[in-house]
């Protein structure tokens, strides 16, 4: 039973982390119908960023501060210079370029900073508690709290602002929001600032839970988290992180539980295939 | 020609006939497809387990060997019917990562060790090395580029073109995408199997990472450097990416970076390749022999 207890609450905040990554994924995918495979590239770069940050700093809330404005930048710049002028190629340009990217980047973080792990001794400052006998340290209950604080304010963004409403009638029909007066191209910038931020968010939090963070970090998120848009439903919001928390606990599950002759990274790509199969639309998607 | 150059030849070779297939699924019908090493793979593994465990000669395998990969090709080019574009995308790249997980976890397929002790290629009763290998090798993709130009002079060719262009409006004329999508995935995956039987012949052990992801990602490099959907191009990437690595040896450290950053200079400057219809090389050798005006 504790065992049990156990593995949900690491299946959970592994899912949160798939959540927060999969969070800007989502968003760029809904307003540009890219693949962005950069992205974890993003989130590498974001966890190295913030190390770096907190060795110098000292201070952990300056490192996230840090670490994310870095990632905003440079999903901007990757937006301006590599996506917005290959939009009216064939969809598989941009996802080319997208590999390209993410690609040089994992050799750009390797080359800089060495292909070792490097640890990210830091402390969250959040309370422990203690649910059905087994305790929840600090780190755990640090990732449950800023996933939940991510999705609201999200939520809030989207749902009760005007630059939400602006945000969405863009993922809706970009012509057509353009016509209405909104500066679309600002728009798409500001999707790519707020999701490439929670990229960095994320790559500190999964640095600091594992305490290492190393240049190929982001391998294993780029690919998965595409798996985890389809069955969410293309650019569904509420379906992506639904989908990234049933995976997350799915993995802990099988593994802990179920002799599985493959490796749970295959996992998400079978439940994908499966559902694609079953349902194109994705699990949480509209047709 | 010397044994080192004559390697680099016929890997070259090899992949030069893997890209011709991943041309006719991208560049024919135009299909994404980022799984072609999955492909690759199950000709390698096909033809090595035959000739180990079964111990077929290379020439009474081939031909299951080409057939295999194409039946599993057809039912994995399925998906391509029910999924979008990008759908189609993910999906490939599911596949290759699933191929290779299963290479690697069961025994059967030699597990994390791979399968070692391929036999040689016999050709009238002579065991094939060096300068023979490398002559098969290039039969092979002479056969195979025949096959490909013949293909775009066909009806299905054809077919496949006006898919790639405009499926609503090709459809409408009666030509069925189900049909000639498949075939290009048949045909596409067919020449991956081939080429992954040549690879296992010439390496004479092979294991699951020969296969992964990023083989694929440099495939498609191959024909987006060359030219998406043109003839020529894949051999043509395929001999460019496989001298380049040669040639900065000394940068042996930075090889990836370079190979990286000049895909994403290519794709973000020039995305029809050097040989495609609108590029530098193509506007250079116009204007050097003029077209005549028709």
């Amino acid at each position: 039973m504790q065992m049990l207890i156990e593995q949900l609450l690491n299946g959970i905040a592994t899912g949160s982390i798939y959540a927060l990554v999969t969070l800007g994924l989502t968003l760029v995918y809904g307003i540009l119908r890219i693949l962005h495979i950069a992205h974890a590239a993003v989130y590498t770069i974001g966890a190295y960023v913030g190390v770096w940050a907190f060795r110098l700093t000292g201070s952990l809330v300056l490192s996230f501060l840090i670490s994310m404005g870095a990632a905003a930048l440079l999903g901007v710049a990757i937006e301006r210079f590599v996506y917005f002028p290959l939009l009216r190629h064939p969809p598989f340009v941009p996802l080319i370029a997208s590999i390209a990217v993410f690609l040089s980047m994992e050799e750009f973080c390797r080359l800089v900073a060495g292909p070792q792990i490097l640890t990210f001794p830091a402390r969250l400052p959040f309370p422990g508690f203690r649910i059905a006998g087994v305790q929840v340290s600090e780190t755990l209950s640090a990732i449950y709290c800023i996933t939940a604080l991510v999705l609201v304010c999200l939520w809030f963004l989207t749902t009760r602002t005007e630059l939400g409403l602006a945000m969405r009638a863009t993922a809706q029909d970009i012509a057509v929001a353009d016509a209405m007066g909104i500066d679309t191209h600002r728009i798409i910038s500001i999707t790519f600032v707020i999701g490439s931020a929670i990229a960095a968010l994320a790559g500190m939090l999964v640095g600091i839970y594992y305490n290492q963070v190393y240049p190929t970090m982001g391998a294993i998120p780029a690919y998965k988290t595409l798996a985890l848009i389809v069955v969410g439903g293309m650019g569904s919001i509420p379906g992506a992180v639904m989908a990234s928390l049933l995976l997350g606990l799915a993995e802990t599950l099988l593994i802990g539980y179920a002799a599985i002759p493959l490796p749970r990274d295959a996992l998400a790509f079978i439940a994908m295939i499966a559902v694609l199969m079953w349902r194109s639309e994705g699990l949480f998607g509209s047709k | 020609m010397s044994g080192y150059l004559l390697t680099l030849a016929t890997i070259m070779a090899i992949n030069a006939i893997a890209a011709c297939g991943l041309n006719v699924i991208v560049g024919f019908a135009g299909q994404i497809s980022l799984g072609h090493a999955a492909f690759f793979g199950i000709g390698a593994y096909a033809a090595a387990l035959l000739a180990t465990k079964a111990g077929l000669s290379f020439w009474a395998a081939l031909p299951l060997v080409v057939l295999l990969s194409g039946t599993i090709g057809l039912l994995l080019g399925l998906p391509s019917l029910r999924v979008r574009e990008d759908f189609l995308a993910i999906t490939t790249i599911g596949i290759n990562f699933i191929v290779e997980a299963v290479f690697n976890n069961f025994e059967w397929f030699g597990g994390a060790l791979g399968i070692g002790g391929i036999p040689r290629i016999v050709l009238f009763g002579v065991k094939l090395r060096n300068e023979a290998f490398f002559l098969l090798v290039l039969t092979a993709l002479t056969l195979v580029m025949l096959l490909c130009w013949w293909l775009t002079r066909s009806w299905a060719g054809l077919a496949c073109f006006a898919l790639r262009e405009e499926e609503t409006a090709a459809a409408s004329i009666g030509i069925s995408p189900v049909r000639f999508k498949l075939l290009a995935f048949v045909i596409g995956t067919a020449m991956a199997g081939l080429a992954g039987a040549f690879y296992a012949h010439f390496m004479r052990f092979i294991s699951a990472s020969d296969f992964s992801f990023p083989i694929s990602v440099s495939m498609l490099s191959m024909i987006v450097l060359g030219g998406i959907g043109t003839l020529w191009g894949p051999v043509l990437g395929a001999v460019i990416l496989g001298i380049l690595p040669e040639l900065f040896r000394p940068l042996i450290d930075y090889r990836i970076l370079f190979y990286t950053v000049l895909l994403l200079i290519m794709i973000r400057f020039q995305p029809g390749g050097l040989l495609g219809e609108t590029s530098a090389v193509r506007r250079l050798f116009n204007r050097w022999i003029p077209v005549p005006a028709s």
